[in-house]
């Protein structure tokens, strides 16, 4: 592997976005978009189906093209160095289906031949822990497996710039936390990866700073940590009060959420189909204070948990939405 | 590494010729299945003697004439018997006495009753007694060459061709544009019109075996003739070759379904099928189709190929039909190239 020399210094901008839109038909895909990414971090795009991930992660691989707006990889333009890009980025796009009558092997020769510089083909299928299957056809790979050479193909030209299109998409739990350590290896490797999922967990653990997307539009931008610190509290309680009345179900919510709503500690709170959320810090004080407060009313508890906030609840709190509903 | 392990179009080729080659039902249409057409229709069309005609006299002195033909076979019926047997078409002709000579009674639009007519009257007339002013003696042609079987070959060469060339290259572009492949393909940085001209060059591969395995076929079991160069027929297969890729490649650069290529393929192929005078010669179109089935390739494929093989002429004699397959192999190549849909 080739270390730092072509790289760009820590800290300057790999990927710069500027004000992107791209329409299809009467859908805005992407609608006004601005970026940053710094070399060497690795970015995730997070948000539902639709929110325009892969519109705008195409348009930076150079596969679509924009209506308007600017992008800047590695200080390059597609429109004057197309070639010099391609040379220099490495991709994994959603759901490429290699040919299965072809070995992994001769898939990642196929590719390795189409870059001046790069990887061994030997080295890609240690990268991508494919040894065992590296003399087997494509068609018999499991769903991990194809994922991990798909990511090798990405790899072999021994990118400065990886994109990684929900690269865990479709994959049982174990896969995908093999391809979650083969990510962090790379970002060991001081790569800078761009990469989309709508998997929260996911972009907490792989990404340096995400941008949660919605409806085309960037909604939040920052280190998950400072993300979930915006809710105002690190812990989340939810709550359902029990009602024998289904006709006074309206009112005892709102009794219950004026009770709560005062409480010193409580820094939000929203009701969903009848469950209470509350965003709340200084969990071990705060919790007796709203069984005080719910008692005090006369209501009685018939659900109570609490979490940790994560980018899941960042989302719902943006946009009301859970991230998976659609 | 060697330098051909990292030529991008090399590797492009092999791997095209790979999967081909891991496709067992592509392996049948291409090699087993032009062999069971030339034996079928070598079987079909084998070279029979000349037929005998079944023909039916009412007095045995006539019977014994018209016996004396070889091309007759000659019974004795009596007047009703005989009427029976023309009408249900048992015999061809009926030759009867009458006072004054012998009536033949035929179908005179039948072409076999017309023929049996003249050798019953000629067999007739020599019992009689009858000398021909001028001695004519038969010599027959059966030779190599001007057989059916050695006109039809060059033209399954061909039609394999074009079918293997173009089903090829149609299915497994648009499979890969189906499976994403295409689009992956165009986010590296491989050259596009390599990953095309792979499409091509991997045909070559196959395209070998393909023309050796057919004319070998057609030299060992028919004794089909090789009369022009080997090597200047080979250069006619490989650019017939190379010019129904570039077709099939046109045809499936806006595809998305195999239903659409499907369709898009047979459109191309059944005018070439049809007037290109793979199975009958495309002379027998009228005068105003010549045009047009002269500037179909297959047509001139075939005429090359059977100029060389059947006539033994040079490839500096058939320049019209080399221009020809060049012209089919640019001008698609260059337009799909243009507007191919690489997503």
């Amino acid at each position: 592997m080739e270390d730092g020399t072509k790289t760009l210094p820590k800290g300057t901008c790999s990927l710069c976005i500027r004000d992107l839109r791209k329409s299809f038909a009467d859908v805005r895909a992407v609608d006004g978009i601005d970026l940053e990414v710094r070399a060497g971090e690795c970015f995730g795009l997070l948000g539902p189906n639709g929110a325009g991930k892969t519109t705008t992660i195409e348009i930076c691989e150079g596969l679509t093209t924009a209506d308007s707006g600017t992008v800047e990889l590695l200080g390059l333009a597609w429109q004057s160095n197309s070639e010099e890009l391609r040379q220099r980025i490495g991709v994994q796009l959603q759901e490429t289906q290699f040919p299965d009558k072809l070995t992994a092997e001769e898939v990642l020769r196929l590719f390795r031949s189409f870059y001046r510089h790069g990887l061994t083909v030997d080295e890609a299928i240690g990268i991508a822990q494919l040894e065992e299957k590296r003399k087997a056809r494509v068609g018999g790979l499991s769903g991990g497996q194809k994922q991990r050479l798909a990511m090798a193909t990405a790899l072999v030209g021994d990118p400065e710039l990886l994109f990684l299109d929900e690269p865990t998409t479709g994959l049982d739990p174990q896969a995908r936390r093999h391809l979650w350590d083969l990510v962090e290896d790379l970002k060991r490797g001081g790569r800078t990866i761009i990469l989309t999922t709508h998997y929260m967990e996911e972009a907490e653990r792989l990404c340096d700073r995400v941008a949660v997307m919605d409806h085309g539009k960037v909604i939040a931008l920052g280190t998950p940590k400072e993300l979930i610190a915006s809710l105002g509290g690190e812990d989340i309680v939810e709550f359902a009060i029990s009602s024998s009345d289904p006709r006074v179900q309206e009112s005892v919510h709102a009794v219950a959420a004026g009770a709560v709503a005062e409480i010193p500690g409580v820094n939000s709170h929203r009701v969903d189909k009848s469950l209470h959320q509350l965003s709340v810090s200084e969990l071990h004080t705060t919790v007796p204070k709203i069984f005080a407060a719910l008692r005090e009313q006369g209501l009685h508890l018939s659900e109570f948990r609490t979490h940790s906030a994560s980018l899941e609840d960042v989302f719902v709190h943006l946009t009301g939405r859970n991230l998976r509903d659609e | 590494m060697s330098n051909l392990e990292t030529s991008s179009l090399y590797q492009l080729s092999l791997s095209r010729l790979k999967l081909t080659l891991r496709e067992p039902e592509a392996l049948f249409w291409i090699f087993i299945f032009p062999i069971l057409l030339a034996v079928g229709l070598g079987i079909a069309f084998r070279n029979r003697p000349a037929d005998v005609l079944p023909v039916a006299a009412t007095t045995p002195q006539l019977q014994q004439a018209l016996a004396a033909d070889k091309g007759l076979s000659a019974s004795l019926l009596d007047d009703r018997e005989g009427r029976h047997a023309l009408a249900v078409g048992t015999i061809l002709l009926l030759a009867e006495q009458s006072p004054t000579g012998v009536i033949y009674r035929y179908d005179n639009t039948n072409p076999d009753a017309r023929i049996a007519r003249m050798l019953a009257d000629q067999a007739i007339q020599i019992a009689a007694g009858r000398r021909d002013p001028v001695d004519a003696q038969d010599s027959l042609v059966h030779e190599t060459g001007s057989r059916y079987i050695d006109f039809v070959i060059p033209g399954l060469l061909g039609m394999n061709l074009m079918g293997s060339a173009m089903w090829g290259l149609g299915f497994s572009i648009v499979d890969a544009r189906q499976k994403k492949l295409l689009k992956r393909m165009v986010a590296s940085p491989m050259p596009r019109w390599q990953f095309l001209m792979a499409y091509l060059l991997s045909r070559l591969g196959i395209l070998a075996i393909e023309v050796v395995l057919l004319l070998g076929f057609a030299r060992v079991v028919f004794g089909v003739p090789f009369r022009g160069s080997i090597v200047e027929l080979l250069l006619i297969a490989v650019l017939t070759s190379m010019t129904f890729s570039a077709l099939g490649l046109l045809v499936a650069t806006r595809a998305r379904t195999m239903e659409a290529v499907s369709g898009l393929m047979n459109l191309v192929m059944m005018p070439m099928w049809i007037m290109s005078g793979v199975f009958f010669s495309a002379s027998r179109f009228p005068a105003f189709l010549q045009p047009i089935v002269r500037a179909l390739p297959l047509t001139a494929a075939i005429s090359a190929m059977r100029g060389n093989m059947l006539q033994g002429l040079p490839i500096a004699h058939m320049l019209p039909l080399m221009g020809n397959l060049l012209f089919w192999f640019f001008v698609p190549f260059a337009v799909s190239l243009r507007i191919f849909r690489w997503r």
